[in-house]
């Protein structure tokens, strides 16, 4: 009899989670749970100027503080050649400034000590002198002729340019421009967004002399990446560097870059022979870490009377902060912002971008999206929105018009990506069903006479996540796949390992999952490990929603060469040969006789004790999984809100998201990351930013400036699914994590809009602010977000 | 009392030093300390009751929260001497050896957690409501959580989870989907 694999916990179960075990009793270990015997402790001084040339640095009265062990600075830094490190995006950062400081946050100096009060003592008592210059804020202050350079350091470097990129087809696009009927055009910011889990960043390095082996407890999405950049950088052997992601308290994206405090504290454990641990504060993490997003784009839609369109050309201009770090794939200078107007049948296309320095802190990284497609859907879904209020057309019949058929696939998206399956119009008709699309046109128009603003917003979008096919993505080289180890013990017990890194996603338990499904041994009878690249297989990491497309496959893959084997060793048990067996869930059996059969279990124990004469002993073994294609999830979401005209507070009413990530592994655990990545959708469109003033000051260095929503004001969400299977992943799954937060921003704005739409006003920079919103209102003008530039007074 | 305890070679003598003495979890706890020591800090690094976590450093994420005389506080904004003679609950004090607090288990049942970062603080905030209204609407327990930041959840589950808690707590039993349980007694 087969097993029943629910029962089991394989695939299509909602398995509650083997983490939580360790969670809900406070047990979880996270980096700064970690404590060494002799431990000292590092904080780090920071700018507090946008861009100033540094002067002098008196280090004198930290040293004077008793309990102080090391004070560093760029000067010393620079001794040893490390006050430089290259980034992710073949640039150079500086670990701490030598010559000037370039955003407010910069790395400074750091003090190592026996506390952390008296490490932040030490940093107090650091006095350093500055020569300020002009800060820049926006990239368009960067562009101008009279711009300060800000990259002096450079050699070749004469302006505040980093690239200029193009991707599309100009001609076929300006031929489907002077066709058109109507041409609908419009400007926006996305604003800079940091990603904020609750832990900020941290690290423990120890350094041992006796064996050469330099250990670091690291708050890493991307360990095995780590790795590689520390060999690089410290030019310690690779093997003699072991780096372990414990626990993590979120990600999303903003812990996958190599940072200063981190290499820092590396210097300072090889330096004092101690364990060294560092532990970013909040504003530290707000101010100097990985942010997202921060791109202006200027966008056009060429279209029919009838709605089909016929072009979309669009321009990014992206700040990068002082340095070009993002974390993307090499190929790809602004991310994947050309997979925008992926699930429309778009002839041609065309996409320019220039990207810049700034006076910001650098380091753009995919913040819970997979390379910048958060931008290229959120623009999209704006440029739908506005195009169809231009053409005077349904927001819903001009997303019909244009979706790509279920029977168009494999289809060629207007930028090249490749889709290859999907039911988009099903998802937004079981959408417009659910939010009672029909009847909303008179319920507006009935509140509108009683003074009241409703307004609904759709936005409907596929998106590339898991990065990637070797042939087109790398970073610094390296190439994307992941891989698994399944190493299966003699009791038919097993332990998995991946090169992938959880954090939050749940993967000690989907992971279980999918060898449960492929094994048929109980998920509970797995452990899986991840993390630790001494033990752990080599992978790229936890990000981009890569993990199901690419180390899950690998999973079912490495769980397949192990039932390969299985099958070798039942023919031995059962006598016959391999041909004759057939494989149920959890068991071999004899071809036409199927109670003669063997348990994988039984199997497993085979493997140790009784295998055929030339089969090597043993069952485990290891898979790299290198995907043939991205996986291409559809969503379809929904908003209906009403805006306060007093106010212009907008109250969210209910929100109906549609989802369609092929097969789901675990439906509790993807419905959890459906509705965390909503919510984060609901707080890029209404409050959360971080901006800056005329000064470079950050505007958003702390909770109380960086508005999170709470569980008070985040709106209850319907989901809905519908599952159409990748065709080339192993079991059928597309990535998930990152959906919402990619497809979610634009509803909630396009809601807004669609309540103002009497006002003639076209646009307002997220977030919809209520003074933003009540400006629009009162002035029926466009409302930009661009960070003011500083004027001669 | 350790049989050894190694102190600072060099001690500046204008710190003072002050003696402590607070109940945790039921265990009385007494400790020296320098007057700046933040309660968190004390609980994490003096206590090792490392489930509090420090978050935000502003009194706004909530990661720190524990319950001081029963009232949830945020232990990264007060001082550890103000928690001199007072009674402490930390998330090690939820459950008992053998039992997981309901509160726990509903965490877990309605997947109210996914790093696991917030949970702690979540929980106890969660408990010190549920020790005074034992049968709060949704909107009561958003109101309660507020003090809470979570990044993963959208706290949707964690709503659930503490409704499902206060069932549970009520001696109903709280509808439990479907599936396997995810390994260990939990």
């Amino acid at each position: 009899m087969a097993l029943d694999e629910i029962k089991i916990g394989g695939l299509g179960a909602s398995r509650r989670r083997v983490e939580d075990n360790r969670f809900i009793r406070g047990k979880g270990n996270y980096v700064d749970d970690i404590v060494l015997p002799g431990m000292l402790h590092m904080e780090i001084l920071r700018s507090p100027l946008a861009h100033a040339r540094i002067t002098s640095i008196d280090v004198s009265g930290a040293w004077a503080i008793p309990g102080v062990r090391l004070v560093l600075t760029g000067e010393m830094m620079a001794a040893r050649n490390l006050a430089w490190m290259p980034t992710l995006s073949y640039d150079t950062q500086a670990v701490l400034a030598t010559d000037k400081v370039r955003f407010q946050g910069q790395e400074v100096a750091c003090v190592v000590a026996d506390d952390p009060y008296t490490a932040k003592d030490g940093c107090e008592a650091i006095v350093v002198e500055y020569e300020p210059l002009p800060p820049i804020v926006n990239p368009y202050q960067a562009m101008a002729a009279d711009a300060p350079l800000i990259r002096d350091d450079k050699v070749n470097q004469t302006d505040n340019k980093i690239f200029d990129w193009e991707v599309g087809d100009k001609e076929g696009t300006d031929r489907a421009f002077a066709q058109a009927d109507v041409v609908s055009e419009i400007d926006m910011h996305y604003p800079r967004s940091h990603p904020s889990p609750i832990e900020t960043c941290g690290s423990v390095a120890d350094f041992d002399r006796s064996t050469s082996k330099l250990t670091v407890y690291m708050t890493s999405q991307a360990p095995h990446i780590i790795r590689a950049a520390v060999a690089l950088v410290a030019e310690i052997p690779e093997h003699m560097i072991r780096i372990i992601a414990p626990d993590l308290g979120g990600g999303f994206g903003n812990k996958v870059p190599v940072y200063p405090g981190y290499v820092m504290s590396i210097l300072a454990s090889i330096l004092t022979e101690r364990p060294v641990k560092w532990i970013e504060d909040k504003s530290g993490n707000l101010i100097s870490t990985g942010f997202g997003r921060d791109v202006y784009l200027k966008g056009q839609i060429a279209m029919r009377n009838d709605g089909k369109i016929l072009g979309v050309r669009m321009h990014t201009d992206s700040d990068h902060g002082a340095f070009f770090s993002d974390a993307q794939p090499s190929k790809f200078k602004i991310g994947l912002m050309h997979s925008a107007f992926a699930c429309y049948d778009i002839p041609a296309a065309h996409l320019t971008a220039t990207g810049v320095y700034t006076n910001k802190a650098p380091g753009g990284v995919a913040y819970r999206c997979s390379f910048r497609v958060t931008e290229a859907m959120y623009f999209q879904e704006r440029m739908i929105c506005a195009a169809a209020d231009d053409l005077g057309m349904d927001q819903a019949e001009f997303r019909r018009v244009n979706l790509v058929r279920d029977d168009d696939f494999p289809k060629r998206t207007p930028f090249g990506f490749l889709t290859d399956s999907g039911q988009y119009e099903k998802c937004l008709d079981i959408g417009l069903e659910a939010i009672g699309y029909a009847d909303f046109k008179q319920e507006q128009q009935a509140a509108r006479k009683r003074g009241r603003l409703l307004g609904i917003g759709i936005s409907t979008m596929t998106e590339p996540l898991g990065a990637g096919n070797s042939r087109e993505y790398d970073i610094l080289g390296i190439k994307m796949f992941d891989s698994a180890e399944l190493r299966v013990h003699m009791t038919g017990k097993a332990i998995l390992r991946t090169g992938a890194k959880t954090q939050g996603q749940g993967h000690e338990t989907t992971w279980a999952q999918i060898v449960a499904h492929e094994l048929g041994i109980p998920a509970d009878d797995i452990l899986v490990e991840e993390g630790d690249t001494d033990t752990a297989p080599f992978g790229m990491g936890t990000y981009a929603s890569r993990s199901t497309p690419v180390a899950g496959a690998a999973v079912a893959m490495v769980s397949r060469k192990i039932r390969a084997k299985a099958r070798k060793i039942a023919a031995h048990l059962l006598e016959v040969s391999e041909e004759d067996i057939e494989w149920e869930l959890g068991r071999f059996y004899v071809r036409g006789a199927q109670d003669r059969g063997v348990s994988i279990q039984e199997c497993a124990m085979a493997a140790y004790s009784n295998v055929p004469d030339g089969m090597e002993p043993g069952l485990e073994n290891n898979a790299y999984y290198d995907p043939p294609n991205l996986t291409w999830p559809f969503a379809c979401y929904i908003a209906k809100v009403e805006v306060d005209p007093e106010t212009g507070v907008w109250d969210v009413l209910r929100v109906v998201a549609v989802d369609d990530c092929g097969v789901r592994i675990n439906p509790m655990i993807v419905e959890g990351q459906i509705m965390g990545g909503l919510t984060e959708a609901y707080a890029m469109a209404n409050m959360q930013f971080l901006t800056f003033d005329e000064d470079g000051n950050c505007i958003g260095s702390n909770y109380m400036d960086y508005l999170l929503p709470t569980a008070w004001e985040t709106p209850g969400f319907e989901l809905h699914e519908v599952v159409t299977p990748c065709p080339h992943h192993p079991i059928g799954a597309k990535g998930i994590g990152e959906c919402a937060t990619v497809g979610g921003p634009a509803a909630f704005v396009n809601a807004v809009m669609d309540a103002l739409k009497h006002t003639g006003v076209r646009n307002i920079d997220m977030p919809l602010l209520p003074d933003r919103v009540h400006d629009a209102l009162t002035t029926g003008n466009d409302i930009s977000g661009m960070p003011p530039v500083k004027t001669e007074a | 009392m350790t049989l050894f305890e190694e102190v600072p070679v060099t001690t500046a003598e204008e710190i003072p030093v002050r003696r402590v003495e607070m109940r945790v979890n039921g265990e009385t706890r007494a400790a020296n300390i320098e007057p700046r020591l933040l309660l968190a800090h004390l609980i994490r690094n003096g206590m090792q009751l490392t489930g509090t976590h420090t978050g935000c450093d502003t009194t706004n994420c909530g990661a720190c929260t524990v319950l001081f005389d029963g009232q949830p506080v945020k232990s990264c904004t007060m001082f550890a001497v103000q928690a001199d003679g007072h009674e402490i609950t930390t998330v090690e004090g939820l459950a008992t050896a053998s039992e997981l607090h309901p509160i726990q288990e509903g965490f877990k049942d309605e997947h109210g957690l996914q790093c696991g970062f917030c949970t702690p603080g979540m929980m106890l905030s969660a408990k010190a409501l549920l020790d005074e209204n034992p049968n709060p609407t949704e909107d009561e327990v958003r109101w309660a959580l507020s003090g809470n930041l979570c990044r993963c959840t959208g706290y949707q589950n964690i709503v659930k989870a503490v409704l499902w808690a206060a069932e549970k707590m009520r001696g109903d039993e709280p509808a439990s989907e479907d599936a396997a349980d995810g390994g260990g007694e939990a």
